[in-house]
């Protein structure tokens, strides 16, 4: 009796053995702002969009097992970087996803080079990621800080808002956002005022409102995100800055950032997006799913959580591919050969630079009468094509883009 | 019009004005603090919560029952106030004859629980409340643009800093109280029931935070960090006016918002960071803060 058991152990374990031959194991991990300013803009909701991914990726294919992880960076670049080497050494994990904060984006860009993983961007901004700071084990999905000037910032010098003053958070992501959108708005032949960088985190903005209103520029553009973006927007209405002439410009603004001011303070913000929930069936079949797996009726996905699930898709479609996802390198030189095609972003391709390419959205917020139902925050004003709404691969400075 | 380190002194006038504003945020939260500390000696860690607390109510009355912005002002202190009181009667009242750093940890631990139920439910992006109809528009005074709601922010917080600061130091209840901090079985040897004091004083100086945060909802993101972010400058700000004094806290919240409101102008982005340069140099010069009594 002892022996059959012993033998059928071995058995087993054989079977096993012939079995994981074939079958292809990845480790994912979400390493995202879990609890704090960003975490309704990446947090929980890009967990479960990853769930999502990794659920509609297994359907088709049965013989690639997906294992999740996730882990909170509390937008410490020292945390962020010290999780991505445990995960990569300790956990083997094969693929870090979304990291909202720039600051922290980079250190980890920098960990997954090292380590010869992947590093799939959704959440942080600096187009550094694909700029001079680029590597090959790197691939930046939903948008940047060049993406953002550009379709915000051009589209406003246009219709007259020629003038600028920027607040901006100070570290890498509000730099690189204030550096980008003043390029584009001096290209389009406006002109920039001035700027005063404030610290992450800021409560109260009536000094900076203040200097911004004293400066007579026509556009306050605000190079910031979350909880500093909305605390600006706020107090600038009770400051009478709309009333007074001049106009926001939310250069990085997010639909939980829409849903916090409520459409009576943000009204008549023009801000871009790469994806909205309200678009077309797909996204909004999607988001259902998403409102359910979250068990949050009330919540609506960012374009950063809707990235981090084609994203993901991308990933696991260049594994399958390879049938390994030992060596990331290899991995992203796949995604860059496989052209994207997903429900949320469409078709689109990967670019030398690890810089993936789709449409971006030049999106209004709509008065409270216009909205008829929960969510819906924007009138679409103009579509950027895929081409036009990334930085061209020559301006970037990346080593991977000349040689 | 002539100018001050290259500033127009225009530009600085308004600067000041703001900072003075700002600065009586400050002195709600840390008079709170300071009467909590003076009369109960606990370090009340999850004041900053306690605050968000205010403004979640505010929000929640508004959403719930229809209360506007100024029923919501008597209303949330109170609803916030009884909460602090249930804190005090089960947890705090154990800890009074321990080391101060059991009713840090306690209230730290309270702090973390209360944010995190509140982002387990609202999420962090933030709720919207918007400006009482009553008090939108402003008035241009020559120098700056000043909104109505600023100004009924300064009034408010003066009259609520000064009318606390009359009751504990020149009224028979704030004899009581100060006597009861100093030897309690001798007030209550005189017929007082001391224990409740102390419960309706901490609540008292919880609904002074969850006050600050009604005022702060129409203005601040009301999120979860909202108070976690405010509470360490508050700190700082009752350390640098000598722990557990009123007049302390009081004078050093308004002149802190000024020295804050100046640095960014000149440094803006220094503007988090100078509270903390000044809370060191007045621990070397000052150990016991600037109206602290050596003990």
């Amino acid at each position: 009796m002892k022996r059959t058991i012993g033998l059928t152990a071995l058995a087993v374990m054989l079977a096993c053995g012939t079995a994981s031959a074939q079958q292809v194991d990845v480790k994912i991990g979400v390493l995202s702002d879990m609890s704090s300013l960003y975490s309704d803009v990446g947090g929980p909701g890009s967990v479960v969009a990853a769930k999502m991914a990794i659920a509609d990726f297994a359907k088709a294919n049965p013989n690639v097992k997906v294992t999740l992880v996730s882990g909170d960076h509390q937008n410490k670049p020292d945390i962020g970087s010290q999780m991505a080497n445990q995960w990569f050494d300790v956990d083997k994990v094969d693929v870090i996803v979304d990291v909202p904060n720039s600051g922290v984006a980079l250190a980890v860009s920098q960990v997954a080079a090292q380590k010869n993983k992947v590093f799939l961007v959704s959440g942080a901004a600096a187009s550094d990621l694909t700029g001079p700071k680029c590597n090959a084990n790197t691939v930046h999905w939903t948008y940047d800080t060049w993406m953002l000037a550009n379709g915000t910032g051009t589209a406003i010098v246009k219709t007259g808002g020629d003038t600028w003053f920027f607040l901006t958070a100070d570290y890498a992501f509000g730099a690189a956002l204030e550096r980008d959108t003043k390029a584009a708005v001096e290209k389009a032949g406006g002109k920039v005022l001035g700027a005063v960088r404030h610290p992450l985190n800021t409560n109260d903005f009536s000094s900076f409102l203040l200097q911004a209103q004293a400066s007579k520029a026509k556009i306050i553009g605000l190079a910031n995100a979350g909880g500093d973006t909305i605390n600006a927007i706020k107090q600038g209405a009770e400051f009478g800055i709309v009333k007074g002439g001049q106009k926001f410009a939310g250069l990085l603004v997010f639909a939980s950032d829409v849903n916090a001011l409520g459409l009576q303070t943000a009204q008549g913000l023009t801000l871009t997006e790469t994806w909205y929930w309200d678009m077309n069936d797909a996204n909004r079949a999607w988001t259902k799913r998403w409102q359910a797996e979250r068990n949050a009726p009330g919540k609506f996905p960012t374009m950063v959580q809707a990235g981090v699930y084609s994203a993901v898709t991308h990933y696991l479609k260049a594994v399958a591919a390879l049938k390994s996802a030992a060596d990331g390198k290899a991995v992203v030189a796949e995604m860059k050969k496989l052209p994207t095609d997903d429900p949320l972003f469409g078709k689109g391709t990967v670019r030398a630079d690890g810089r993936a390419l789709h449409p971006a959205y030049l999106l209004e917020v709509k008065a409270p009468a216009e909205s008829k139902y929960p969510g819906d925050f924007y009138n679409l004003r103009a579509t950027i094509p895929a081409d036009e709404a990334f930085r061209p691969l020559k301006d970037g400075n990346c080593p991977l883009a000349s040689g | 019009m002539f100018e001050i380190f290259g500033i127009p002194s225009t530009a600085l006038f308004g600067q000041l004005l703001i900072g003075l504003i700002n600065g009586s945020f400050y002195a709600l939260l840390s008079l709170g603090l300071a009467v909590i500390f003076g009369m109960l000696n606990i370090i009340n860690f999850s004041h900053g919560a306690q605050y968000m607390m205010g403004a979640f109510a505010a929000y929640l009355l508004l959403q719930y029952s229809g209360l506007g912005y100024w029923p919501a002002l008597v209303v949330a202190p109170i609803l916030v106030g009884i909460t602090g009181m249930i804190i005090e009667r089960l947890f705090l009242r154990w800890l009074y004859k321990l080391d101060h750093l059991y009713g840090l940890l306690l209230t730290f631990g309270l702090a973390l629980i209360i944010e995190g139920v509140a982002r387990n439910y609202y999420g962090s992006a933030g709720l919207p409340y918007v400006l009482p109809e009553s008090l939108r528009g402003g008035q241009n005074l020559g120098f700056m643009f000043l909104p109505n709601y600023r100004a009924w922010v300064i009034v408010a917080s003066l009259t609520i800093c000064f009318g606390t600061w009359f009751v504990i130091e020149r009224t028979r209840l704030g004899a009581y109280l100060r006597a009861a901090t100093e030897n309690p079985a001798l007030v209550r040897a005189f017929g007082i029931n001391v224990p409740r004091m102390i419960t309706l004083t901490y609540g008292f100086g919880v609904a002074l935070a969850a006050f600050a945060g009604v005022m702060a909802a129409p203005i601040y993101n009301v999120s979860p960090q909202m108070g976690s972010d405010l509470i360490i400058v508050v700190f700082a700000v009752v350390v640098i006016g000598g722990m557990g004094s009123i007049l302390g806290a009081i004078v050093t919240g308004f002149g802190l918002g000024v020295i804050e409101g100046l640095t960014k102008v000149f440094f803006p982005e220094a503007s988090n960071t100078v509270i903390f340069v000044i809370m060191a140099i007045v621990l070397l010069v000052r150990p016991a803060g600037l109206f602290g009594r050596r003990g």
